[in-house]
């Protein structure tokens, strides 16, 4: 028998086709062989999926004609909530708006910390005192304590933290210059134009006007030849043509500039606007008019705008100068009233000036 | 008869009773019935239209199947366990899809399914299958097979159709189809 009558005979058995004779034989026939009787059974399963997946498929298009029925369109606008639109963009973006949202505030933080606005939140003004570099700060200390080991040569040309400019108000060694320049300080030392550094300290400082006052106290410091500018009482006008000289590195730097204004950063009456290109380091560097009188001290700048710097009052700088306390002169304090550069060239006064002007350098200043 | 001819949304034993009877006009209305509140429980939780087609179809042919075969008990309202059945099929889909924020709007109560969707996933793929093996099957083997084990057309009518000789030849032919279909069939089962 043939696998072909084989199914013939099976096919007619499952679909009970078979005379009562012909079934019982096929019956015995089944029992004895195993192998026929598995493909019975295989055949009876195969035959029921395919006959399945046709029902299947035909369910699947009545179904199908009955939806193509509905107006699915119609239905999706009645039953769909509606929420706002900003509320639908969140649900179905939620995580690319999240990683976009991280994105741009990473990429604001990193504009802000970058460029300075983080640290620099409150001020956009700019004191002039300079802070070397930490990296040459840390070598001069190391070359100090190298020098320290060797004795005999303490006292040695340091260079300090804080760095500033002043000048000198009289003959016998008072200097003022910024208080933020020596605000907090251990010990100062103003260095003069040949070189020589000298102990000094502060004999009084005035926070506000952000002025102080220094006394050379080093012995080897000899008076100086007097003064040859003298300070100005009285307002000076916008124009005047003025002029600033001071350490903003280790050389010895002309400033030129106008007077811009009568008042400085934020209105601030106490001061004069100047069109210098102050560096820092120029703080407490005096601010000279055309004839030589100091009009002011360079105390700050703007830092939005270049070239504009900020010069407190000689008013208010001689004020400061009354303030000081009689106690805390060791020596008279003689303000000059002569003006020797009146009627020098520019170079003439500078050159008579470079003696008046030192760098003042701070150590231990809360770093 | 007369319940055919209501419209609107049948009652639950009429479902039964025309599922269990072939009658195209209950299927009609319980299809048109539900499909709203199927369509609502998808578009709203990140499917569209076709969504909800699919998912509504599969499970009116759950239902059809667990009656047909006499397996369905009506122990809640058929509402609840046609949207149970939807519910179920979607969070299954969206996790397939890994679009399943964890948390689904329900306009409905719903019962717990599990069990019954799993045996129909079971189903379908074994009738992918078949349908992948008919398709590789061909002409004229395929509509042999249909006629003879879906259509349930005699052997004489298929000869007449294909105009064999005699109901031997055909038999012959459709012997060697069913060989082959069943080879299809089973290797994609190896596969």
């Amino acid at each position: 028998m043939s696998d072909n009558q084989l199914l013939e005979l099976i096919e007619r058995y499952l679909n009970g086709e078979m005379t009562k004779e012909e079934r019982t034989r096929f019956e015995i026939l089944r029992n004895e062989n195993v192998e026929v009787n598995e493909t019975v059974t295989e055949h009876k399963h195969f035959t029921s999926l395919i006959k399945q997946y046709g029902e299947r498929l035909e369910l699947e298009q009545r179904l199908n004609a009955i939806h193509d029925e509905i107006d699915v369109e119609a239905l999706e606008d009645e039953y769909m909530i509606h929420p706002s639109f900003v509320v639908r963009l969140w649900r179905n973006h939620h995580s690319k708006i999240s990683v976009a949202a991280s994105i741009a505030i990473f990429a604001v933080l990193c504009t802000l910390f970058f460029t300075g606005y983080l640290t620099n939140r409150e001020r956009n003004y700019m004191e002039l005192s300079g802070k070397i570099k930490i990296l040459e700060n840390s070598t001069h200390q190391l070359s100090g304590k190298i020098k320290n080991l060797e004795p005999g040569r303490r006292n040695n040309i340091n260079p300090g933290n804080f760095r500033g400019t002043g000048f000198a108000i009289s003959s016998n060694g008072y200097i003022v210059t910024d208080y933020h320049v020596v605000g907090g300080a251990d010990s100062v030392y103003v260095q003069s134009a040949d070189g020589k550094s000298y102990r000094a300290k502060v004999i009084h400082s005035e926070v506000a006007p952000d002025i102080a006052v220094l006394e050379i106290t080093d012995p080897e410091f000899k008076n100086l030849s007097p003064l040859p500018y003298t300070f100005k009482k009285t307002e000076t006008d916008i124009g005047e043509n003025v002029f600033t000289v001071g350490y903003p590195g280790d050389v010895f730097v002309l400033g030129p500039g106008y007077l811009t204004a009568n008042s400085g950063f934020q209105n601030d009456s106490t001061s004069y606007q100047v069109s210098i290109t102050a560096n820092p380091g120029d703080s407490g560097a005096p601010l000279l008019d055309s004839k030589g009188n100091v009009i002011g001290i360079i105390n700050g700048k703007e830092t939005h705008i270049e070239g504009t710097g900020f010069a407190r009052k000689s008013s208010y700088l001689l004020k400061a100068i009354d303030n000081i306390p009689a106690d805390s002169l060791n020596k008279p304090l003689n303000m000059n009233s002569k003006n020797g550069l009146a009627t020098l060239s520019r170079v003439q006064q500078i050159k008579k000036l470079q003696n008046y002007v030192f760098m003042v350098r701070v150590y231990g200043k809360g770093l | 008869m007369s319940k055919e001819i209501n419209s609107g949304i049948p009652t639950d034993s009429e479902v039964i009773l025309g599922i269990l009877n072939n009658s195209e006009s209950v299927l009609k209305r319980l299809y048109i019935g539900y499909f709203p509140m199927v369509l609502q429980l998808i578009i709203n939780n990140s499917g569209d239209g076709d969504d909800a087609k699919d998912i509504y179809q599969e499970a009116i042919i759950i239902l059809y199947n667990k009656v047909k075969t006499g397996d369905f008990e009506l122990s809640s309202k058929l509402k609840t366990y046609i949207y149970s059945v939807c519910r179920r099929l979607w969070l299954k889909r969206l996790s397939q899809m890994n679009r399943y924020g964890g948390d689904i709007k329900d306009f409905q109560e719903y019962l717990a399914v599990d069990d019954e969707t799993e045996r129909q996933n079971d189903r379908d793929i074994q009738f992918n299958k078949m349908g992948d093996a008919l398709k590789l099957l061909g002409e004229p083997c395929k509509t042999i097979i249909e006629d003879f084990y879906i259509h349930n057309r005699s052997m004489q009518e298929i000869c007449d159709t294909f105009g064999y000789t005699n109901a031997d030849n055909a038999k012959t032919q459709k012997y060697k189809c069913l060989q082959r279909l069943k080879k299809l069939f089973f290797q994609q089962n190896k596969e």
